[in-house]
C-alpha cells in the first residue's frame, strides 16, 4: 500500500456489507481525494457495485463509516437517506446497467437531474403554474447547464431524441452528463466503458480528465478496461472477494504481486488485463529473486 | 399427445383420428363437469325441493365443447381462416337460433368469439409480415400523428363540446350521455396523473370519488351548505384523504401498492355502508340539493318565496333542459380544468419528476429526488380532482349510495386510462368514448356490454399492450424549430 497525497474528499472506514452469509464487502477502508480519479478494480463479484450502493444509500452498510468532506459538511453518508446523498452531500452516480429515463428526451433527462433546484425556483410548482418570470429564468438556466453538458458529451445534436433510442455508447455518455447536471462534488461511475469501442473509450477518458481538471471534483471509477484505468486514474483500489487487496498509484498496483495473483486466480484468462499480462514475466522474476 | 407431436411440423396432412380423439376427450371432461352442474337442478315445487333434469342442455354444452375443441385444434394446425369464418357464422347464428335457454346463447356466442379471436391472432401471425415491434412502431407513428393533430383536434373537440347542447340532435338523452362521458373523461384525466404520469397502479381511485360525493352530500345535509361552497371543500377533503391514505401506502412498490389501494377503495365503501347513522348506510343520501346558477338563481319551475328562478332571471320560458345543460357545462369546465392543469404541470419540475419516476425510480433517487414526496403530490392532486368529480356526481344525481362506488368503477376508470395509452390526454377522451359512449349508445345489448368490454380489453392487451395512443412528446425542446420527431425520422431513414 502506498499513500496517495491529496485533500481527502471521501473517507471509507471499515466498510462491511453482508447479505445473509455472504460478505460482499469485507472491512474495506480507503480515502478518495479531491480532484482525483480513484479507480476501483477487481474481478467479477468482488463487491465493487455493492460498495457503490452503500455509498449512495441504496444499501445501508452492516458496519462502517462513510464520510464526505465538503463545505457545509462533513456528511456521514451511511446515515443519510438515499435521495439526500445526492441532494445534500453532492454524490452523483451512474449504474452498471444503464438507468436512463428511456421514454423521455435527452434534454428532459438532464433537466430532471436539476429537479431540486427547479422545484425551489417554481416555489414547489405554484410559481410554475402561474408562469412567473422567476421560474422561467431558472428553467432557462437549467437548459443552459444541460446544453453545456450535451456539448461535453457530444450529444447536442440528439438533444430532442428519446433517450432510449440512442446508441449504446451515447446512452452511457448521457448518463454521465445527467449525473453531472446534479452539480456533484463526487461522481461515482460504474463501468462507464463497458460495451464501448476503443474510440469511444478514448473519448470517455478525455471526458473524465475534463471533469477532474475543469470541474475540479473527485471521481470514483469502477472499470474493467485497464487501458482506461491505468491511463487516467491517480489512485487505484483493488478489491477481491470483498476485501481490499491493494491500494496505491497505478504504477504500484500494476506491479503488486497480490493483484496479479488475484487476477491469475480467475478461471478465465481473458480476465487478465493486457497490461498485467505484459508485466507478468517481470514479476515472476522478481518473486524468484529473493 | 399426438396432436402436440404433430404441432411441431405445422400443416402436415391433418391427423383426423388424433383430432377426434382429443376433442372427444375434452368433451368427456365437459360431460363429467356439466352433468352435475347443469344437468341436475333443484327447484321448489310447492314447499318441497325436488330435482329436475336438463339433459338437453348438457348435450348441447358437450357438443359445443367438442366442436370448439376441433376449432382450436384446426387453428393450431394452421387452418385458422376457415375456423374464423365458421366461428363468426356460429356467433351470428346463435344470436337468432332458437336455443333452449338464454345462458346457452351467451355461452355459444362467447365461445365462438373466443375462437374467432384466437383464429384472428393465428391468421395475423401467419400472414403478417409485420413483427410485433414493427407494428408497435407503426402504432407509435399513428399516436404521434394523433398527437400532432391534437393541436387542432383539441380545440375543435372543445368547440364541438360547447356547441353540443344546441345541436339539432341534442335530445335530453344525448346531453345526459355527454355528461356521463365527460364525468368519466374527468376521472380518467385525474387518474392519469397517478397512473399515466407517475406510473403508480392505483386500483382504488373510486375512493376519492366517493369522498367527494359524500363530502358534498353530508355537508349539504347537515349544514345546508350550497354546492358552490362544497365543491372546493369536497376537493380539499378528498385531497386530504389522499394525503392520509397515501402516506403509508406510497412506500410500497408495484403490486403491493396496487393491492393496498384496492383495499382502501373497499374500506371507504364499507365504512360508508356501515356507518349508517352518519351516512345513511345502504339507503344512501337522497334529496341532495341541485346546483344553483352560481348562487344567483335556481332551476326550479316555482322558486321559493323571495327567490328568483333561472328562467325568470333571463325572461325565458321554463324548460327542464336548462338544468341539464347547465350541468353539462359545469362538468365540461371541470374536466377542462383538469386537462389544463395536467398539460401545464407536465412542463414543470413536478410533472417531469412524475414521468421520470414512472421510467425509473431508482435513477430518480440517485438524482436527489424525494420519491415519497413526489408520489404523495401525485396521489393528493389526483384525489382532489376525483373529489371534484364526486361532488358533481352527487349534485347531478341528487341521490348517492355506496352502490355507486364499487370496485367496478375504479376498474372502468383505470381501463379508460390504460386503453387510451398511459399518459395520453387525448387517448383518455377516445377511450372514454369507446368504453362509456359505445355501450351507452347500444343499450339494447346491455347484457353483453361487460362481455364485449372484457373482450375488447383482452384484444388490446394482445395487440397493443401500451394502449391505443401511447405516445409522448418531449415537454421541452432544445431545437424547437424542427420537431424532434422529424429529426428522428430523418435519421432513422438515413440509418
Ligand atoms: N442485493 C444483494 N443480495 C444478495 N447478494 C448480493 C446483492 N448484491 C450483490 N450481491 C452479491 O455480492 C457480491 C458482489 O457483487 P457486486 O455486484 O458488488 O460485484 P461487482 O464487483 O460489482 O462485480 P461485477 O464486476 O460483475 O459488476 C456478489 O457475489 C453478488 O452476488
Ligand atoms: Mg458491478
Amino acid at each position: 500500500m502506498t499513500a496517495v497525497p491529496g485533500i481527502p474528499l471521501l473517507e471509507v472506514e471499515h466498510l462491511t456489507m453482508r447479505f445473509g452469509g455472504l460478505v460482499a464487502v469485507n472491512d474495506v477502508s480507503f480515502t478518495a481525494m479531491e480532484r482525483q480519479i480513484t479507480a476501483i478494480i477487481g474481478p467479477n463479484g468482488a463487491g465493487k457495485t455493492t460498495m457503490f450502493n452503500c455509498l449512495t444509500g441504496f444499501y445501508s452498510p452492516t458496519v462502517g463509516r462513510l464520510t464526505l468532506h465538503r463545505t457545509g459538511g462533513p456528511f456521514l453518508l451511511e446515515r443519510l437517506e438515499a435521495f439526500r446523498i445526492s441532494q445534500q452531500a453532492g454524490v452523483a452516480r451512474t449504474f452498471q446497467n444503464i438507468r436512463l429515463f428511456a421514454h423521455m428526451s435527452v434534454l428532459e433527462n438532464l433537466v430532471v437531474a436539476q429537479h431540486n433546484k427547479l422545484m425551489k425556483a417554481s416555489a414547489f410548482t405554484v410559481a410554475g403554474l402561474l408562469g412567473l418570470p422567476s421560474y422561467r429564468k431558472a428553467e432557462k438556466q437549467a437548459v443552459e447547464l444541460a446544453r453545456y453538458w450535451l456539448d461535453k458529451v457530444k450529444l447536442t445534436k440528439f438533444a430532442d431524441w428519446e433517450a432510449g433510442n440512442l446508441p449504446y455508447g451515447a446512452q452511457r455518455r448521457l448518463e454521465i452528463a445527467r449525473a453531472m447536471c446534479t452539480e456533484p462534488v463526487l461522481l461515482c461511475l460504474d463501468e462507464p466503458a463497458a460495451g464501448l469501442n476503443p474510440r469511444e473509450s478514448g473519448d470517455l477518458s478525455e471526458l473524465l480528465i475534463h471533469i477532474r481538471e475543469e470541474e475540479k471534483i473527485g471521481v470514483l471509477l469502477i472499470e474493467h478496461d485497464m487501458s482506461v484505468v491505468m491511463s487516467i486514474s491517480d489512485h487505484v483500489v483493488v478489491l477481491d472477494y470483498g476485501r481490499k487487496i491493494s491500494d496505491g498509484t497505478p504504477a504500484f498496483v500494476k506491479t503488486d504481486p497480490t493483484v496479479i495473483r488475484a487476477y491469475l486466480g480467475e478461471e478465465e484468462d481473458e480476465e487478465l488485463p493486457p497490461e498485467v499480462k505484459q508485466d507478468l514475466p517481470e514479476v515472476a522474476e522478481r518473486e524468484e529473486a529473493p | 399427445m399426438t396432436a402436440i407431436a404433430s404441432h411441431a411440423n405445422a400443416r402436415p396432412g391433418l391427423n383426423v383420428g388424433a383430432m377426434l380423439k382429443e376433442a372427444g376427450l375434452t368433451a368427456l371432461v365437459a360431460l363429467a363437469l356439466t352433468f352435475p352442474l347443469v344437468g341436475l337442478r333443484t327447484v321448489d315445487v310447492g314447499s318441497r325441493l325436488t330435482i329436475t333434469t336438463r339433459f338437453d342442455e348438457v348435450l348441447i354444452s358437450v357438443l359445443l365443447v367438442f366442436v370448439g375443441r376441433i376449432g382450436l385444434i384446426l387453428t393450431r394446425e394452421g387452418h385458422a381462416l376457415p375456423v374464423l369464418v365458421v366461428s363468426l357464422v356460429v356467433a351470428v347464428a346463435a344470436w337468432f337460433a332458437p336455443l333452449p335457454s338464454e345462458i346457452l346463447r351467451v355461452i355459444t356466442i362467447a365461445g365462438a368469439a373466443v375462437l374467432a379471436i384466437r383464429a384472428v391472432i393465428a391468421v395475423r401471425r401467419d400472414r403478417s409480415t409485420l413483427s410485433q415491434q414493427e407494428r408497435d412502431r407503426a402504432m407509435d407513428r399513428l399516436g404521434a400523428r394523433v398527437q400532432d393533430a391534437a393541436m387542432w383536434i383539441g380545440p375543435i373537440a372543445v368547440v364541438f363540446a360547447i356547441a353540443l347542447p344546441f345541436m339539432p340532435f341534442a335530445s335530453r338523452s344525448v346531453v345526459d350521455i355527454g355528461i356521463l362521458i365527460l364525468t368519466y373523461i374527468m376521472l380518467g384525466w385525474g387518474l392519469n396523473i397517478v397512473v399515466g404520469l407517475a406510473g403508480l397502479l392505483d386500483l382504488g381511485y373510486v375512493a376519492f370519488y366517493a369522498v367527494g360525493a359524500y363530502s358534498y352530500a353530508l355537508l349539504a345535509h347537515y349544514f345546508g351548505f350550497s354546492f358552490w361552497l362544497c365543491l372546493p371543500l369536497a376537493g380539499l377533503l378528498a385531497a386530504f384523504s389522499g394525503l392520509v391514505l397515501g402516506f403509508p401506502v406510497l412506500r410500497l412498490r408495484g403490486d403491493y401498492f396496487a393491492i393496498v389501494t384496492l383495499g382502501f377503495g373497499e374500506i371507504i365503501r364499507v365504512v360508508l355502508l356501515n356507518w349508517a347513522v352518519f351516512t345513511g348506510g345502504p339507503n344512501g343520501i337522497s334529496g341532495i340539493p341541485r346546483p344553483s346558477f352560481f348562487g344567483i338563481a335556481d332551476f326550479d319551475r316555482r322558486p321559493p318565496e323571495g327567490e328568483i328562478a333561472f328562467h325568470q332571471l333571463f325572461g325565458i320560458a321554463f324548460d327542464p333542459m336548462h338544468r341539464i345543460i347547465f350541468l353539462y357545462y359545469l362538468i365540461l369546465v371541470l374536466a377542462l380544468l383538469v386537462n389544463f392543469f395536467t398539460m401545464r404541470i407536465r412542463k414543470l419540475p413536478l410533472g417531469r419528476a412524475w414521468e421520470a419516476l414512472r421510467e425509473d425510480d431508482i435513477a430518480c433517487t440517485s438524482l436527489g429526488i424525494n420519491r415519497t414526496n413526489i408520489k404523495l403530490a401525485a396521489f393528493t392532486i389526483a384525489a382532489m380532482f376525483g373529489g371534484f368529480a364526486g361532488s358533481f356526481f352527487a349534485t347531478r344525481q341528487g341521490f348517492i349510495s355506496p352502490e355507486s362506488f364499487t370496485f367496478i368503477e375504479s376498474a372502468i376508470i383505470l381501463a379508460i386510462v390504460v386503453l387510451g395509452g398511459m399518459g395520453s390526454q387525448i387517448g383518455v377522451v377516445v377511450a372514454a368514448l369507446i368504453v362509456i359512449g359505445l355501450p351507452e349508445a347500444f343499450r339494447e345489448l346491455a347484457e353483453y356490454r361487460m362481455l364485449t368490454f372484457g373482450m375488447g380489453m383482452v384484444l388490446i392487451m394482445v395487440w397493443r399492450p401500451r394502449g391505443l395512443l401511447a405516445h409522448r412528446d418531449p415537454t421541452i425542446l432544445l431545437h424547437p424549430r424542427r420537431s424532434a420527431r422529424q429529426q428522428q425520422a430523418d435519421s432513422e431513414a438515413g440509418a
